[in-house]
């Protein structure tokens, strides 16, 4: 009893201008009036690789929760020039893919096949598009023949590949992960760079890890007390100790 | 950390039953235990039928003849709820307990009505852990999508399946931490009053549902962020064909023949 869905429907296309993300004075604060983010200004053009480092508490998940307007503040915020409101925003879900940061919240279906086909599936593609994109983001993620694994039985590192495919599944223009090597042992760690590397998608990703944002992405975003400190080449501003030091970094 | 769950009850094998189509096997399931609470008391050829029945599908599924038995006694316990059928019923007077100012007639009546409550309840479990144990939890979860149970009742169970280790884990690590810092000094007498510890293990609790309702947050916009938009769609085609059709047809005579059977 298969499940029939509406026409499929193409995936948006990106307008020619290359910027991907544009955010302009974007401020927002919680219910209890604590101020998560402050005037936020960042622009992010397709193919940039960018990590946001800044210590615990600096805004980094709250901003990343904006991105496809699960919180929303005040200010501008443009996926791929359009912008951000009811109509758009279901738009906007599939063009940018958020990985949050413990895979047991992104991954919530039963088999590892049905989380990787949520996303499709809820975008009304046909089963024949949502098997050939679960078995290509898997193939991606180098999870292939993982499909029937119940997620629970699954270790840390195969739960984060799984939670990068459920994302990958649904063609997204932007990559958005939260501290992906977080709780990761140096294999897994590694495996996971080299997953990152190999992928040819822009990226936003938050990490504490700069040896490998110092690998991996050539920008970088210091955030610290909901404000973005800094915006620039990774390498330029990884050798900047008085800035590093003031926001609880450390160089590397 | 990959463990069980008390869901994963599932034994892999390769036999007739496990490949039977999951909708079929959860229809059967539910018959057989609709027919068990349908026959009448005392009517212990049918029960020693139907226990023969589950025997018989239990060597096809290449478990050991004690299997469903053997798990079955854990659940025991819960048919206990029919004790009060043993006072309840007119009949002819077998005993009499006095109980403080309550006095208990046990009947003959109230006693043939608990033992066929006993013996039913009994062969209901053990079908259900012959269900368990040759389908896959997810693929009972689309046996039930498919024979359109209510969608939020489906999810309800789909997700306490993905997140029971989780929420165990969670516990553990809770009471883990506690236990660590249950420490006491030599020769003084410590562990706190009755009321302290209450309030400890109500903190605990408090703790759980708030990471739950934390968590449950973080699930839902994850879903989001993925185009959830108020149902869940699945991609899950159990087809049924004409000998999954045949066999429930033959079942339910089966079952039919063995009411009528039973009322002789």
């Amino acid at each position: 009893m298969p499940i029939t869905h509406n026409s499929p429907t193409a995936p948006p296309a990106l307008p020619t201008d290359s910027t991907v993300i544009s955010i302009k004075g974007l401020d927002f604060s919680y219910p209890d009036r604590h101020i998560a983010l402050k005037n936020i200004s960042l622009s992010i053009k397709e193919g940039e690789k960018i990590a946001l480092v800044g210590p615990n508490g600096a805004g980094k998940s709250t901003l990343m929760l904006h991105l496809n307007g699960i919180l929303s503040g005040g200010g501008d915020l443009e996926v791929g020039l359009l912008p951000l409101n009811k109509q758009n925003l279901p738009v906007i879900r599939s063009l940018v893919g958020l990985v949050f940061q413990n895979p047991d919240d992104q991954l919530f279906s039963p088999t590892v096949f049905e989380d990787v086909a949520f996303g499709p599936l809820h975008m009304g593609l046909s089963e024949d598009e949502v098997r050939t994109r679960v078995d290509e983001a898997l193939a991606q993620v180098d999870m292939r023949g993982f499909e029937d694994r119940l997620s629970h039985h699954l270790s840390t590192g195969q739960k984060k590949r799984i939670a990068i495919a459920t994302v990958l599944s649904m063609y997204p223009q932007i990559l958005v992960l939260d501290e992906p090597s977080a709780g990761l042992d140096p294999r897994a760690r590694r495996g996971l760079i080299n997953l990152l590397r190999d992928l040819p998608l822009t990226m936003l990703v938050s990490t504490h890890d700069l040896h490998m944002a110092k690998e991996l992405f050539p920008r970088m975003v210091i955030m610290d007390k909901g404000q973005i400190v800094a915006d620039g080449e990774t390498r330029v501003l990884l050798e900047d100790e008085a800035l590093l030091e003031k926001h609880g970094l450390e160089k590397v | 950390m990959a463990h069980q769950n008390i869901f994963d009850q599932y034994k892999a094998e390769n036999s007739v039953i496990h490949r039977l189509s999951p909708i079929v096997k959860v229809v059967l399931a539910v018959l057989f235990i609709f027919s068990n609470a349908l026959l009448p008391d005392g009517a212990w050829l049918s029960f020693a039928l139907k226990w023969g029945a589950i025997l018989m599908l239990s060597l096809l599924a290449k478990l050991e003849w004690h299997y469903t038995l053997k798990r079955s006694v854990i659940v025991l316990p819960f048919a206990l709820a029919g004790i009060s059928a043993l006072f309840s019923l007119p009949g002819k007077t077998l005993a009499i307990w006095q109980l403080g100012s309550l006095e208990l007639i046990l009947t003959d009546a109230g006693l043939l009505r608990f033992e066929s409550i006993l013996l039913r309840s009994w062969l209901s479990v053990q079908v259900a852990i012959l269900l368990v144990s040759t389908t896959t939890f997810p693929d009972l979860i689309h046996a039930l999508e498919h024979l359109r149970l209510p969608k939020m009742l489906v999810t309800v169970i789909a997700f306490l399946y993905r997140y029971m280790t989780v929420l165990s884990d969670e516990a553990l690590r809770l009471l883990r931490a506690r236990q660590s810092r249950s420490a006491l000094l030599p020769e003084q007498r410590g562990g706190g009053n009755l009321l302290w510890r209450a309030r400890t293990a109500g903190n605990m609790v408090g703790q759980l549902f708030l990471r739950s309702y934390e968590r449950s947050d973080r699930i839902y916009y994850a879903m989001l962020s993925r185009g959830y938009s108020g149902h869940l769609r699945t991609l899950n085609p159990h087809n049924i064909n004409i000998r999954d059709w045949l066999l429930l047809m033959l079942s339910f005579l089966l079952i039919t023949f063995l009411q009528f059977f039973a009322r002789l």
